[in-house]
């Protein structure tokens, strides 16, 4: 075939960038994928589940099912980026005048993928998918206000991480960092298909994040039920606002320093380039504008999750709940003011860094209001250290010590001494998972029994809280010595033998938080088994107070046979304490849901055919794929019956089977919640 | 919403059919986070436009070689006119149920968007022509990149007009397509606000400078 043909055809693919791969590790992880893959097809056909998977899950607009389908993708993510972390962590144990067992090149793949992953195919989709299940059960909506989009965003999330898996088995990723500076990601530097694969993932997630955006703000402004003031929202709504607004205007900065860099390299522009005019600092200009906010949207949701844990688990109301609504509000906004402090060492006047630095810091007070508010919520209260609640106890303090070093950094002057070096690596690690990542473990098994109807083993949730935490600290701790001994950030091999005991234990925190990991998954395997034991059907099995804990547990797909009226914050609490909790709804009326379709999960394929077709230069398959994208939205504005109706008679009917369970269990008081006698019935005990 | 108020009407449904005058209200709501989220990105073109049109010529041409006052005046006159147009038919679209004069409205508005991509791809070719492409500076590639994907936009709301006449054609003016009409009209306005900035900052600054 002549090679005009085969460029036509198939771009820069080629059969030599197929598995095998040069290097041993690479190859084994190409096969892993495929291996995984191949599993994954293999038990849906013995097991005969495709029918089951297309119906009740692939085609779903149900809020609740995107949120959970969010969850796995995240899950997956996370292993995926933990090994690498640990590959990581061996790499430079072993490194120190040595050669490690990976090359640099290798190396560099492994940071840049590692970094992308983890904020924009385990935290992102973690964070969507909690706010996916929860706020719209806090707010009384029977779903978000646009479902459909609420798949697509889902499914474009999903084609960006498709993009990072088939970096894997397919040509190699990105070595230029998860933040991709140009111009070492300029086509002078890298040419290849690894940055365009960088350039689309992110291009598709950050799309999707910003329809996801859309939604929530949308739906909280929008679908809030009756006597839902804002003021009476639970605080994780409120977070989730601010998540929510922070994603509508950061993410175009984001897509348009992708797109930017994208017409560099595949059209020959000079925005970022060296020379004719190219400046790579408007690219740091324009990624920071995003990935400031961003570092936001990671931590607000867990903050929001962390005041219902330590809440709830404290027995008591939220302390201060006015006083965290604007702290959070405040973050929201100075997380706009701020985005230089992440390059004070690259040639702006000292006034403007100074102005920076002070902004930076500014946002150490609204993080300290709450962090107040959550020990003066515990204050008094009675507290049961359940595995959520011990994660907010590693979380407080670990995110303290985050804090005060970023305060640390926040310093112009300092900022110069360890820019780049492993102390940051520390920091912002050391906020991003107690903050971040410990959240979403909290907020998971927080809401667990919500979403399956029983509650996750108890045993296995504190060994997995053992095991991160100090894996953690373990892994971390070192680093800011490290970085304080000079030893920069992204580095293969090293040269200095006092590296070498603080390297070893950063490796043993390593392998300690994968303990963590396979703890969770034995704590998930170990409920599965046991799920009759741990049945919670009643739905309440923390004594809640918001109204997610108002529904069965799981909740119909209309989450509320009547949605509610509230006078409150914890209506909940009041309805529970005045005996009227489980009482029947004087009428009941018709519902309409949302029907399945099967468009964004289309929409999504489309793109990610898009996406790595454009990465290989395959230009019809690039436009078949964005055609297709368009043509499903096309399609489905054709679609004329697009919801479902569900008959008040079938609404009564599981609702008063819902009642009649209720006031047949015996309540169960708090400290009697992990027994298992908990059947999700809490008895008000104040 | 809590309050039970109607603060963001949707079509002109209040009194005859308040229930779907309160269904409208999110969708429109939602339409119009997404055009301030659109904004944002031609906000950030922009900035990228007015540094890199001091910092990127790199010797190449200058905006004020680039600039044709005349070309833009007819430009922005088309673009305001169609803005003119779809106001009529955004009119239309709310009290008349034949959905004619509506259709003879939006007629006119994408014979005024075509004219206006028409006149703008003239005055790319003839910049290609003087060797003044994309390529050649920083300048350049922002001046196209601000300026195509405005067109981009207006392609795309040509686009989608057509679907919705289709859909017109089709099913007659419903509910929902009344709604998808009042949004098209909404992003249609929206870019001849960002043409009056792209005007402002790009060719009369341009022109001055």
């Amino acid at each position: 075939m002549s090679e005009e043909l085969l460029y036509w055809l198939a771009g820069d693919l080629r059969w030599s960038d197929f598995p095998p791969k040069a290097d041993m590790i690479a190859t084994i992880a190409a096969l892993i994928v495929v291996a995984g893959a191949i599993g994954v097809v293999a038990t849906l056909t013995i097991a005969r589940r495709w029918r089951w998977l297309f119906d009740n899950w692939l085609s779903s607009l149900d809020h609740k099912k995107i949120g959970i389908m969010y969850m796995v993708l995240a899950f997956v993510m996370l292993l995926r980026a933990v090994i690498e972390a640990v590959l990581m962590r061996i790499q430079q144990a072993l490194s120190v005048n040595a050669q490690g067992v990976v090359s640099a090149d290798h190396f560099a793949q492994l940071f840049s993928t590692h970094g992308t992953i983890m904020i924009f195919f385990v935290a992102m989709p973690f964070i969507s998918g909690l706010i996916n299940y929860v706020m719209p059960l806090q707010i009384g909506a029977r779903d978000l206000t646009f479902p459909f989009m609420n798949a697509v965003g889902l499914w474009l999330s999903a084609a960006g991480a498709a993009i990072l898996m088939a970096s894997l088995v397919i040509g190699e990723f990105s070595t230029g960092g998860w933040s991709g500076y140009p111009p070492f990601t300029e086509l002078a530097y890298s040419p290849g298909e690894g940055v365009d694969y960088w350039i689309w993932a992110v291009t598709l997630s950050s799309i999707g994040t910003t329809l996801t955006g859309i939604n929530f703000a949308t739906t909280i402004y929008k679908e809030r039920c009756e006597g839902m003031h804002l003021f009476r929202m639970p605080l994780f709504c409120w977070t989730s606002l601010c998540t929510a607004i922070l994603m509508i205007f950061a993410m175009p900065p984001l897509t348009v320093a992708t797109a930017l860099l994208a017409l560099d390299r595949y059209a020959g522009f000079h925005f970022f380039t060296n020379g004719a005019g190219g400046n790579m600092m408007n690219y740091a200009n324009l990624f920071w504008l995003f990935g400031h906010p961003e570092v936001y949207i990671l931590i607000l949701p867990a903050f929001g999750v962390w005041s219902e844990v330590i809440s709830t688990f404290s027995g008591k109301r939220l302390y201060g709940y006015a006083s965290m609504v604007f702290a959070v509000m405040c973050i929201a906004v100075l997380s706009f003011t701020v985005w230089l402090h992440h390059f004070f060492t690259m040639g702006q006047s000292t006034n403007v860094n100074a102005v920076f630095g002070i902004a930076t810091m500014l946002i150490g007070i609204p993080t300290g209001v709450k962090v107040y508010d959550w020990l003066l919520t515990m204050y008094r209260g009675r507290i049961r250290l359940t595995a959520p609640m011990l994660f907010a106890m590693t979380f407080l303090l670990c995110f303290v010590i985050g804090g005060l070093t970023g305060i640390i950094l926040a310093n112009p002057p300092v900022d110069f001494q360890v820019h780049n070096s492993l102390f940051l690596v520390a920091h912002f690690h050391n906020m991003l998972i107690p903050g971040t990542l410990f959240g979403m473990i909290a907020g998971y098994m927080f809401w667990f029994p919500k979403a399956f109807g029983f509650r996750l083993d108890e045993r296995w949730g504190r060994i997995a809280w053992a095991c991160w935490s100090g894996g953690f600290l373990a892994a971390f701790m070192p680093l800011y010595w490290l970085g304080l001994m000079g030893m920069m950030r992204r580095t293969a091999i090293s040269f200095e033998a006092a590296y070498q005991p603080w390297l070893n234990a950063a490796w043993a925190g390593a392998a300690l938080i994968v303990c963590g990991i396979v703890a969770l998954g034995i704590q998930l395997v170990v409920s599965v088994r046991r799920r009759s034991d741990l049945a919670v059907p009643v739905g309440d099995p923390w004594d809640g107070h918001s109204l997610e804990w108002w529904t069965p547990a799981p909740p119909p797909e209309y989450n509320f046979a009547r949605r509610p009226r509230i006078e409150d914050t914890e209506a909940f609490t009041n309805a529970k304490r005045d005996g009227r909790a489980y009482h029947a709804p004087p009428s009941y009326e018709d519902i309409e849901v949302p029907r399945n379709t099967l468009i964004p999960a289309g929409i999504g394929a489309a793109g990610f055919v898009c996406a790595f077709a454009l990465s290989w230069h395959i230009w019809w398959a690039a436009l078949l794929g964005l055609a297709a994208m368009w043509a499903g939205v096309v399609l489905r504005s054709l679609q004329g019956d697009t919801e479902r109706v569900i008959p008040a008679a079938e609404v009564q009917r599981q609702n008063e089977a819902w009642l009649d369970c209720a006031r047949q269990t015996a309540p169960v008081t708090r400290f009697a919640e992990v027994e298992r006698i908990n059947r999700g019935r809490a008895m008000e005990t104040t | 919403m809590s309050a039970g108020k109607n603060l963001h009407p949707g079509i002109n449904l209040g009194h005859s059919d308040p229930a779907g005058h309160h269904q409208a209200e999110p969708v429109m709501f939602g339409f119009w986070i997404f055009l301030m989220s659109d904004l944002v990105l031609f906000a950030l073109l922009l900035a990228t436009y007015s540094a890199m049109s001091v910092h990127g010529v790199a010797g190449g041409p200058e905006p004020r070689d680039v600039t044709d006052l005349a070309s833009a005046g007819i430009e922005t006159a088309l673009l305001l006119l169609s803005s003119f147009t779809i106001g009529m038919a955004s009119l239309a679209n709310k009290y008349h149920d034949d959905g004619r004069r509506l259709l003879q409205w939006l007629g006119l508005t994408a014979v005024l968007g075509i004219g206006f991509l028409a006149m703008e791809a003239r005055d790319f070719a003839s910049l290609i022509a003087e060797g003044a492409v994309p390529q050649r500076s920083g300048f350049l590639s922002a001046h196209f990149t601000l300026l195509g994907c405005h067109a981009l936009h207006v392609a795309a709301g040509l686009l989608w007009m057509a679907v919705l006449v289709l859909q017109l054609m089709a099913t007659g003016l419903e509910r929902a397509l009344r709604l998808r009409f009042m949004r098209l009209a909404l992003f249609w306005h929206m870019l001849d606000i960002v043409w009056v900035a792209i005007l402002t900052f790009v060719f009369l600054y341009g022109a001055a400078g």
